[in-house]
C-alpha cells in the first residue's frame, strides 16, 4: 500500500491473498490484480443494464444481510451501497456510529462481533482511522467487510468507480495519461486511484502543492526499480510534477480532489487565492490536455476552488455519471462477496 | 477424455433444421418471435435458429442474449464470479419468447431465465427450446421444442461444443469429474 509520511496513515499488514479466486474482503486495490480489477468493471457493466431497466430489481442477494457502518458523514457512498444492496434484494441495514451504542463507549472489534452474531454477511465501514476495516476483516471470521473509506488510507471502491467510469469513456485505460491534482497526501481518493489506474497500465502524475503530496511514492519495500522478489515495482509509472500546466500536457483524463480549506490554516499552501491560481482545473487548462480529455471528481465539490463551475457542469464533465456509475460498481462487489459462489469454469 | 459423443456436426444441423421448423409450425410464422438465447451456449443456437428462419421465411427474427446469472437459486449450476450484460434487441411485451439453452436439465435454468424476462416486460407466452433434453427435472416445466432426447445417469455431465464458442460442433456425455 502507499504510505504516506505524515497525515494519519499507518503502515498496513498487506492482507492475505485471496483464496481459490475467491475474494472474501475489499480493503483495498493494492491487492487486486488487473485480471480481477477487470472483471469487476465486466460484472458492473451487466450491473448498469439492471439500473437501466424499468425493474430495478434482481434477487441475486435475497436472503443477505448488509449493514453500513459509518463512523464519518457520508451522502453518495452509503446511499449508493444502500441502494445497490436494494436493487440485489439484500437486506440493507444502515448503523451510524453517532446513534448507536458507540456513543456509550464500544470498541470496534465488539461492534463487530455483536453484527456477526447476529448473522450480517456484508459489513460496509467507513471510519476515521486507516486501517479499521482491515482489523474488522482480520477479527471477524464470518463476515465480508467493504472499505467505504478509511482515513486518508484508502477508499477502494471510490477507485473502482473512477476507473469503470474511464474505462466506459475512454475505450481502455491502458497507456493513458491520467492526472490527480490537488491535495494528494490527505487523499483516500487518490491513493485508491492510483493502484488502480496504474494496474491497469495508465501512467498517473500526481499534481498539487509540494506540501500536499505523499512521500515516498513507491509502496513500502519496494526499491525504486524491482521489489525484493524481482516482481517490477507496480507504481513504476506514478509521477509527481507539481505543475499543473506541465502536467496536464497530453492527459487524457483529470481528476481533480477535493480541497479541505482548512489546510491553510495549518500551513499547506498561502491562500485559496493562490491555490486556485496555479492549481485549479479550469477551461484554459483542459486546453493543453488531449483534445477529448475528461474530467472526474470524486466529490463533494468545491465549485470554483479545485475546478471552474464551467467546467464542473459542461461537456467534458463525467462527474454526475461517476455517481450513478458507483451503484454499479457497488452492486459488481457486493455480488461478488456475497453472490458469487463458484469460481470461472 | 474425449467421453461417449452422442452427436456430430451433421446431426446437430439436423436436429436445428427440425427445430426451426416446428418454432415455425407451431407460431405460425416468425410474426412477434424472439428468440432469447441463454448464455453461454444458447445465445450460438438462438443465432442458428434465426439464420435458419431468415433463409426460409425472410423474416428478422430479433435474438437477445440473457445471463440468468442475478435470477439463479440452484446447486447444480450455481452463480458464476462473472456475469455478462442481459440484451434484448427487441422489447419482449406483447412478442412470443422463445428460451433457447444448449441442454434441459433440472428446469432450474428455464425458471430463472422466465423470471429474468418477466423482469423485463410481459411477454405474449414463453417457450423452450433445447439441443438436449437429459431429463432428470425438478420443477414442472418441460421444452416446447428438443433436438434430442437423451437419456442420462444424474452423475453424468452432458458437454455440448458450437464452433462458435468451442471451435468444434458436438455433443458428449462424459462421467463427472472428468476433464
Amino acid at each position: 500500500m502507499v504510505v504516506a509520511a505524515t497525515g494519519d496513515t499507518r503502515i498496513l499488514q498487506s492482507d492475505p491473498p485471496p483464496v481459490q479466486g475467491r475474494r472474501r474482503h475489499v480493503l483495498d486495490l493494492d491487492d487486486f490484480t488487473a485480471e480481477e480489477l477487470t472483471a469487476t468493471l465486466d460484472n458492473a457493466d451487466a450491473m448498469r443494464g439492471v439500473l437501466e431497466r424499468d425493474v430495478k430489481k434482481v434477487p441475486a442477494l435475497r436472503g443477505r444481510v448488509v449493514i453500513t457502518l459509518f463512523y464519518e458523514a457520508s451522502t453518495r457512498t452509503r446511499i449508493s451501497f444502500e441502494e445497490a444492496g436494494k436493487i440485489l434484494s439484500a437486506d440493507v441495514i444502515n448503523m451510524t456510529a453517532s446513534a448507536s451504542s458507540v456513543e456509550k463507549g464500544e470498541s470496534l472489534l465488539n461492534t463487530g462481533l455483536t453484527l456477526q452474531a447476529m448473522g450480517v454477511d456484508v459489513i460496509v465501514i467507513r471510519h476515521p482511522h486507516a486501517g479499521a476495516p482491515h482489523f474488522l476483516a482480520r477479527n471477524l471470521a464470518n463476515v465480508a467487510v467493504i472499505n467505504a473509506g478509511d482515513g486518508a488510507h484508502a477508499h477502494p471502491t471510490q477507485g473502482l468507480l473512477d476507473l469503470y467510469t474511464a474505462r466506459a469513456h475512454l475505450g481502455g485505460i491502458a497507456g493513458r495519461k491520467v492526472v490527480i491534482v490537488g491535495d494528494v497526501l490527505h487523499s483516500r481518493v487518490a491513493r485508491s486511484a492510483v493502484w488502480g489506474f496504474a494496474g491497469l497500465g495508465a501512467s498517473v502524475v500526481l499534481c498539487g502543492p509540494p506540501t500536499l503530496m505523499p512521500d515516498p511514492l513507491v509502496p513500502q519495500g519496494w526499491g525504486t526499480g524491482t521489489g525484493g522478489n524481482g516482481a517490477p515495482n507496480p507504481l513504476a509509472d506514478v509521477t509527481v510534477q507539481p505543475d499543473l500546466d506541465a502536467a496536464i500536457e497530453g492527459a487524457d483524463l483529470v481528476m481533480a480532489l477535493r480541497l479541505q480549506t482548512e489546510r491553510q490554516q495549518r500551513g499547506f499552501f498561502p491562500s485559496v487565492r493562490e491555490y486556485i491560481r496555479r492549481w485549479q482545473v479550469n477551461d484554459d487548462r483542459m486546453a493543453r490536455a488531449n483534445t477529448n480529455a475528461l474530467l472526474m471528481h470524486p466529490g463533494p465539490m468545491n465549485e470554483g476552488i479545485e475546478v471552474s463551475s464551467r467546467l464542473a457542469h459542461g461537456e467534458r464533465s463525467l462527474i454526475e455519471e461517476q455517481v450513478t456509475n458507483g451503484v454499479a460498481i457497488r452492486m459488481a462487489l457486493l455480488y461478488q462477496l456475497a453472490g458469487a459462489t463458484v469460481v470461472e469454469d | 477424455m474425449a467421453g461417449r459423443r452422442i452427436m456430430d456436426a451433421d446431426e446437430i444441423r439436423r436436429a436445428v433444421t427440425r427445430m426451426f421448423h416446428e418454432i415455425l409450425e407451431r407460431n405460425h410464422g416468425a410474426d412477434e418471435l424472439l428468440l432469447a438465447g441463454i448464455r453461454t451456449r444458447g445465445v450460438p443456437l438462438a443465432q442458428r435458429l434465426a439464420r435458419h428462419i431468415q433463409d426460409s421465411e425472410n423474416a428478422a427474427v430479433p435474438v437477445g442474449r440473457l445471463d440468468i446469472n442475478l435470477y439463479r437459486d440452484d446447486l447444480s449450476e450455481r452463480p458464476r464470479l462473472r456475469i455478462r450484460p442481459t440484451t434484448m434487441p427487441a422489447d419482449v411485451t406483447g412478442r412470443t419468447v422463445v428460451l433457447v439453452d444448449d441442454v434441459l436439465y433440472t428446469g432450474r435454468t428455464v425458471r430463472a431465465a422466465m423470471d429474468a424476462i418477466s423482469d423485463l416486460g410481459r411477454p405474449l407466452r414463453i417457450q423452450v427450446a433445447a439441443l438436449v433434453d437429459r431429463g432428470h427435472r425438478e420443477l414442472p416445466i418441460r421444452a416446447d421444442f428438443v433436438g434430442k432426447n437423451i437419456p442420462t445417469r444424474q452423475m453424468e455431465l452432458v458437454r455440448v461444443r458450437f464452433c462458435e464458442t468451442d471451435g468444434v460442433d458436438d455433443v458428449s456425455i462424459l462421467e463427472r469429474g472428468a476433464p
